[in-house]
């Protein structure tokens, strides 16, 4: 008979020599933002090793998505990262008018650009709260809820759902914004900025959370770069790259915003970068703002069913969480072919064995937490 | 030292505030307001005028439902006999399983007959484990309150509404620069 592959008895000490221990963490753990495991094998209170089981989640998106019309497919999108919502949908959407070479009306380019700009206020928001309470810090995540919850107001006012909006359409928006919309934002801004405010003084400079978080898990921009880093997590190691300026999409080069950039790539320098992207996010939403023209907001495409010529596109865009990119393939009938979604957290989360290399077993939380991965995007 | 002192007495002075003006809603003795476009569970319209439902039972909101979770049949309509209603059909039975529905409202936006709407209805939990299916004058009655409740006039009646107001304006420009 084969050995037991999992040890039944507590190994022997020899010569009172620390052992290594295997520790399971997860799926039902709270700072695992979701239902993600690790197995991770411990020498005292070091990591030697960690094993992450990934797939608690898994739908299967991508394959569903080959089985249902084009117009459809917006709502799985919403399911994947289900923080930035808005910001998946328009991956998606501008994927599928690539390939139609559809233009989209300039003033629904705007409505995108202002939602999705807001929801990755939205979204760091939610990082900010719960890597306080990853670190310790109950109080942060009240105020940056109090935020988050006025974001989702909004959002509920103009797509009718507060989570799964379903409101980006192929070639513009379902329905124009509503007619008070611009005294919605002028009333939500300067509340936003006093709670983006809030949950940045309360938190980042903090003394026992500086200490928590800095000098834990730092990368050097090549390193991260080799693992395919994106977003934050590459921008923290002082690499200045954005999708949004790199190449720009939609109508982002006609805004004036900063790139934050970090210096050592450790936990702090992602929290800085997330934090500091809240204040040019509200940039960006207030200069858009101002810009926004009137208009049409759909395509000529109007209701018709959707029916890309024969091809494939790809598309890049950036998530409140890196690069996302979403590839699709059409055989010229009204569902496609083949789609892939190239997902930033599952990209992001795949570094998890470098970062957590030499690390204290306490700072795992705190590593897992400045990843900053949503479940639902890694499994899909 | 200095920064977290800092944040209490940021949370200090929430507390502060907070005590003089809570902003925690007392759920569910005290719910927030729905906003006019929120989409709660789709339910059918009825039509005051003829006394039946707007739905002809046509299945283009079936067809586009990406999650299959309602079903219908169509049937000639007696009234249309009679002569009393412009409908040649109607909706002889319908039936959504809002345990599947997503309540992504992409069948109101299909529909070409304004008898779907999403409703403002979303506290609907049962303890019957098929409780959720709903048939055919229970959507009825959904609809009709928030027919009553929002002031409801079809959609393709409003935007008419509203280009006719917009011809009218620019016939007044029109006159105005003559
Ligand atoms: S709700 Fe509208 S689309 Fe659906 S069956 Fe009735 S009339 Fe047709
Ligand atoms: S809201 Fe969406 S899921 Fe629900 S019945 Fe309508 S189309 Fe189907």
């Amino acid at each position: 008979m084969a050995e037991p592959a999992v040890p039944t008895a507590i190994p022997e000490r020899a010569d009172s020599q620390p052992v290594e221990m295997l520790l399971n963490m997860g799926p039902q753990h709270p700072s695992t933002h979701g239902v993600f495991r690790m197995v991770l094998w411990v020498d005292g209170e070091k990591i030697v090793d960690v094993e992450p089981h990934i797939g608690y989640l898994h739908r299967g998106s991508e394959k569903l998505c080959e089985g249902e019309q084009y117009h459809q497919i917006v709502t799985l999108f919403d399911r994947m990262d289900y923080i930035g919502n808005f910001n998946n949908e328009l991956a998606y959407c501008m994927a599928v008018e690539k390939l139609m070479g559809l233009q989209v009306p300039e003033r629904a380019e705007y409505i995108r650009v202002i939602l999705c700009e807001l929801n990755r206020i939205a979204s760091h928001l939610l990082y900010v709260g719960t890597m306080g309470l990853d670190a310790g810090a109950m109080t942060p995540v009240m105020f940056s809820f109090r935020g988050r919850e006025r974001v989702q107001a909004l959002f509920e006012a103009v797509s009718g759902a507060r989570l799964m909006h379903n409101y980006f359409r192929i070639g513009g928006l379902k329905e124009d914004v509503p007619d008070n919309f611009r005294q919605l934002v002028d009333e939500l801004m300067p509340l936003l900025k006093e709670d983006v405010e809030q949950s940045d003084r309360i938190l980042t400079f903090n003394e026992i959370f500086l200490s928590r978080l800095k000098d834990v898990s730092p990368i050097t921009a090549d390193e991260a770069i080799g693992l395919g880093l994106t977003g934050p997590m590459l921008r923290a190691c002082g690499y200045e790259y954005d999708v949004r300026r790199a190449q720009p999409y939609s109508v982002y080069d006609r805004f004036d915003f900063e790139i934050p950039v970090g210096l050592d790539g450790d936990c702090w320098d992602r929290h800085w970068v997330r934090v500091q992207e809240m204040y040019q996010s509200l940039r960006i939403v207030e200069q858009a703002m101002e810009q926004l023209p009137e208009g049409p907001v759909a395509s000529s495409l109007g209701r018709r069913l959707v029916r890309p010529p024969e091809g494939e596109s790809y598309v890049r865009a950036e998530n409140p969480r890196g690069e996302i990119g979403v590839y699709v393939v059409s055989d010229g009938t009204d569902r496609p072919y083949r789609l892939k979604v190239r997902p930033p957290s599952f990209c992001n989360l795949s570094a998890l064995r470098r970062l957590l290399e030499d690390t204290w077993l306490a700072d795992s939380v705190v590593v897992l937490g400045s990843l900053d991965i949503v479940l639902g995007e890694v499994d899909r | 030292m200095l920064e977290s002192l800092k944040g209490m007495m940021l949370t200090l002075a929430s507390t502060v505030t907070g005590l003089r003006r809570p902003v925690t809603q007392q759920y569910p003795t005290q719910a927030t307001p729905v906003k006019p476009r929120f989409m709660g569970f789709p339910a059918l319209t009825w039509d005051g005028g003829v006394s039946e439902p707007y739905c002809t039972g046509c299945m283009v909101c079936i067809r586009n439902c990406p999650t299959q979770c309602m079903s219908a049949s169509m049937m000639d309509n007696p009234k249309h006999a009679d002569g009393d209603s412009s409908r040649r059909k109607i909706v002889d039975y319908f039936e959504i399983n809002l345990n599947r529905c997503i309540l992504c409202g992409i069948c109101v936006e299909y529909c070409n007959f304004d008898a779907i709407v999403m409703s403002h209805e979303h506290e609907m939990s049962t303890y019957a484990r098929n409780g959720d299916r709903v048939n055919l004058p229970a959507l009825l009655d959904i609809g009709k309150k928030y027919q009553v409740k929002t002031d409801w006039v079809p959609p393709t009646v409003l935007a008419k509404q509203k280009a006719d107001a917009a011809k009218a304006a620019a016939d007044d420009t029109a006159d105005a620069s003559e």
